[in-house]
C-alpha cells in the first residue's frame, strides 16, 4: 500500500525536464507559486492547467502514476472544496435543499481553489519526480549561496533537506517491513473498528522511531568517518549547467506570466 | 496443515514505473510435517515465496493453497487472522518488530492478537523465552536494552508463544554467533519433531539445509531451479558450485578425496559421521589390497 506513495521519489526517465538544471525548476517553481495566485477566472485558470498539463506531458512520466500516488491529496482537496461551498454565503443561491443552500460564490471559490492546490502539488510533484534529491539540494545551494554573505546556514539546510528527502523512501520501505512483521504478529491494519485500528499504531510507530534514530545516528558516524566537517571549502563533483533548454522554460513561464495579467478580470 | 504454491507469480509494485516481476511460475508442495530449506542467491525471491505462505502477499497470478483456504489474485480475502496465527513467520532481522515496554509483554502481543487470555500468554512466554535460551529473569527487561543476539531470540520468542502449525523461519540465524546459530537452529529442529510442525527454512547456510531439510528448494531468478531430498540435490556439486551457490564441506571433503585417489564412493556423504563410515571402509579395503 506504501507502495504507490510519489512524495520525494525520483522516476529515472530521459526527459527535457529531466534535463533541465536544478536551479532554473528551482526558480519556476517558486514563480509559478506566486503566478497562481494572479489567476481570478476562468481564462486564467485555463491557462494554468494547459501549461501544467504541458510541463507533466514533457516530462514523461506515466499520468497513471502521478494521479495513483496524490489519491490521498485528491482527498484533501475535495474536503477543502466541500468546506468552501458549504461555508461560503455570497452571491445568489443555485441549489437548495431544506436548511441546506449552495451560493455560487461558494462554489465559484470551491473550484478555483481547490484547482490552485491541486496545480501547486502536481508542479511540485514533477519538481521531485525529475529531479534527483542530491539535484535539488545542489540547485537550491547554489541559489541561497548569497545568503551565505549574512551568515545563513545554507549548506546545513541543504544537506539536511537532502538526507530528508534521501530517507522518505527508505522510511517508506522500514513501515512496509514493520507493518509485515506485525501483521504476521496478528494486527489488523486494513479492517476492524476504528479504536483498535488506532491501536494498530503503536506496534508501528515505535519500531519505526527506534529504528529512525539508530540509522541517524549511524549517518552521522559514517559522516564522520569519512571526513565530513561542513561546508566550509567543499568541492563538488557534480557541476551544475544552464543550459538554452532552461533559458526557454523560463522565458515560456514568463510568457505565461503576461497572459496571466492580461486575461485577468 | 498442508500448503501449495501453484504457479504462483509475483510483481511489485504493479501500475507504478518501478513494477518488478520477483517470482514466476513458483510450484512448492509443503506437506504437514516438512522441513522444507529455499535456498538461492540474494535477490532471487526467497522472502517473496515466504510471504505468500501465510497471506501476508497476494498473488498476481496462480494460487496458494493453506489448509483449506485458497488464496487467488482476483479473491477479496477477509478474516486472514486464523491463518496467521496457524503459520507463525520470523522474519529477516526480526529484532526490528519489538516495541513493547518489556520483553514479556511482547512475546505475548502475539498470542493476545489471537485471543488468548493474559495468563495463558504469559505462561506461554515463559516457555517460549526459556525455549530460545534465555533465563526468565529477561522477561521484565525493555527488549530495548537487550544485545542483538538477546534481541533475535526474543522475537523469535514472541513467534512461537503464537503456538503456529507451521513455522517459516526467513535466515533466523544471520548475524549470530556460530554458537549461538547451533543452539537456535537446533530449537526449530527439536520443535519441529516434537510438535510434528512443518517448518520452512530460508537459508545460505548449505550446512543447515543438508542437515534438517527433508527437502531443499533452489531458487534461481525467480524461479524454481530444482527440487529434491538433499541427498538428490548435493550429490551433484559442480552444477551448484557453477551457479555460485556453495555446497557442505562434508560435500567439498568428499569431492576433493574422490578426485585425490580417482575413485568413486559408493554414495554422497552429508554428515561426518556418514563420511567417517565411508573412508574408514575405504582405507581398510585399502590395506587388504
Ligand atoms: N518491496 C519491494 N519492491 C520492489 N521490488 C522488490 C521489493 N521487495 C523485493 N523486491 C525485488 O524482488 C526480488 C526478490 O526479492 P526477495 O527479497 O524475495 O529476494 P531474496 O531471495 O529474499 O534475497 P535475500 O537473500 O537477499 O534476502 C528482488 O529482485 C528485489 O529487488
Ligand atoms: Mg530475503
Amino acid at each position: 500500500m506504501m507502495e504507490k506513495m510519489i512524495f520525494g521519489r525520483y522516476v529515472p526517465a530521459d526527459s527535457v525536464i529531466h534535463r533541465m538544471d536544478p536551479r532554473s525548476k528551482l526558480i519556476i517553481i517558486f514563480l509559478f507559486v506566486c503566478i497562481v495566485f494572479i489567476a481570478n477566472n476562468a481564462w486564467t485558470y485555463g491557462a494554468l492547467v494547459i501549461y501544467t498539463f504541458l510541463m507533466l506531458g514533457l516530462s514523461k512520466v506515466p499520468m497513471r502514476f502521478v494521479f495513483g500516488g496524490l489519491k490521498l491529496v485528491f482527498i484533501l482537496i475535495l474536503f477543502t472544496f466541500f468546506l468552501h461551498v458549504f461555508l461560503t454565503k455570497e452571491g445568489p443561491v443555485i441549489f437548495e435543499l431544506g436548511w441546506f443552500k449552495v451560493y455560487e460564490e461558494g462554489l465559484r471559490q470551491g473550484i478555483f481553489i481547490s484547482l490552485r492546490f491541486f496545480l501547486l502539488i502536481l508542479m511540485t510533484s514533477i519538481l521531485t519526480l525529475t529531479t534527483t534529491p542530491i539535484a535539488i539540494t545542489d540547485g537550491l545551494e547554489s541559489l541561497l549561496g548569497p545568503l551565505k554573505k549574512v551568515k545563513f546556514p545554507v549548506h546545513e539546510l541543504a544537506l539536511m533537506m537532502s538526507i530528508a528527502l534521501r530517507f522518505i523512501p527508505t522510511l517508506m520501505e522500514e513501515t512496509d517491513k514493520i507493518m509485515k512483521a506485525q501483521s504476521a504478529r496478528g494486527v489488523d491494519f486494513s479492517s476492524g473498528p476504528v479504536k483498535d485500528r488506532v491501536k494498530a499504531v503503536i506496534p508501528l510507530l515505535i519500531p519505526l522511531f527506534v529504528s529512525s534514530f539508530k540509522r541517524a545516528e549511524e549517518l552521522a558516524t559514517a559522516m564522520e568517518a569519512r571526513g565530513y566537517r561542513g561546508g566550509e571549502g567543499r568541492t563538488r563533483y557534480r557541476q551544475l549547467s544552464w543550459g538554452a533548454a532552461d533559458t526557454f522554460m523560463i522565458l515560456l513561464l514568463a510568457a505565461l506570466t503576461v497572459l496571466l495579467i492580461v486575461l485577468r478580470t | 496443515m498442508d500448503i501449495s504454491l501453484k504457479n504462483v507469480e509475483y510483481r511489485y509494485q504493479v501500475d507504478t514505473p518501478f513494477e518488478r516481476l520477483a517470482i514466476k511460475d513458483v510450484s512448492i508442495e509443503i506437506p504437514e510435517g516438512t522441513f522444507l530449506a529455499i535456498i538461492g542467491h540474494t535477490g532471487s525471491g526467497k522472502s517473496t515465496v515466504l510471504q505468500h505462505l501465510n497471506a501476508l502477499l497476494k498473488p498476481t497470478g496462480g494460487e496458494v493453497v493453506i489448509g483449506d483456504r485458497v488464496i487467488t489474485a482476483d479473491k477479496k480475502q477477509k478474516n486472514l487472522k486464523e491463518v496467521r496465527q496457524k503459520v507463525g513467520i520470523v522474519f529477516q532481522f526480526p529484532e526490528h518488530q519489538l516495541f513493547e515496554e518489556t520483553v514479556e509483554k511482547d512475546i505475548c502481543f502475539g498470542p493476545m492478537n489471537f485471543g488468548v487470555s493474559e495468563q495463558v500468554a504469559k505462561k506461554r512466554a515463559r516457555e517460549a523465552i526459556s525455549l530460545v535460551g534465555l533465563g526468565e529473569e529477561i522477561l521484565s527487561k525493555s527488549p530495548f536494552d537487550l544485545s542483538g543476539g538477546q534481541m533475535r531470540r526474543v522475537a523469535i520468542a514472541g513467534v512461537l508463544a503464537m503456538n503456529p502449525d507451521v513455522i517459516v523461519l526467513d535466515e533466523p540465524t544471520a548475524g549470530l554467533d556460530p554458537r549461538g546459530r547451533k543452539e537456535i537452529m537446533d530449537m526449530f529442529y527439536s520443535l519441529h519433531k516434537h510438535k510434528n510442525l512443518s517448518t520452512i527454512l530460508v537459508t545460505h547456510s548449505m550446512e543447515d539445509a543438508s542437515r534438517y531439510a527433508d527437502k531443499i528448494v533452489i531458487m534461481q531468478k525467480g524461479q524454481v531451479y530444482k527440487t529434491g531430498t538433499p541427498i538428490e540435490i548435493f550429490s551433484n556439486p559442480e552444477e551448484l558450485i557453477e551457479m555460485g551457490l556453495d555446497v557442505p564441506e562434508v560435500v567439498k571433503f568428499q569431492q576433493r578425496l574422490e578426485k585425490a585417489f580417482q575413485r568413486k564412493f559408493s554414495k554422497t556423504c552429508l554428515t561426518i559421521e556418514e563420511m567417517t563410515e565411508e573412508v574408514s571402509s575405504f582405507l581398510k579395503r585399502g590395506d587388504s589390497r
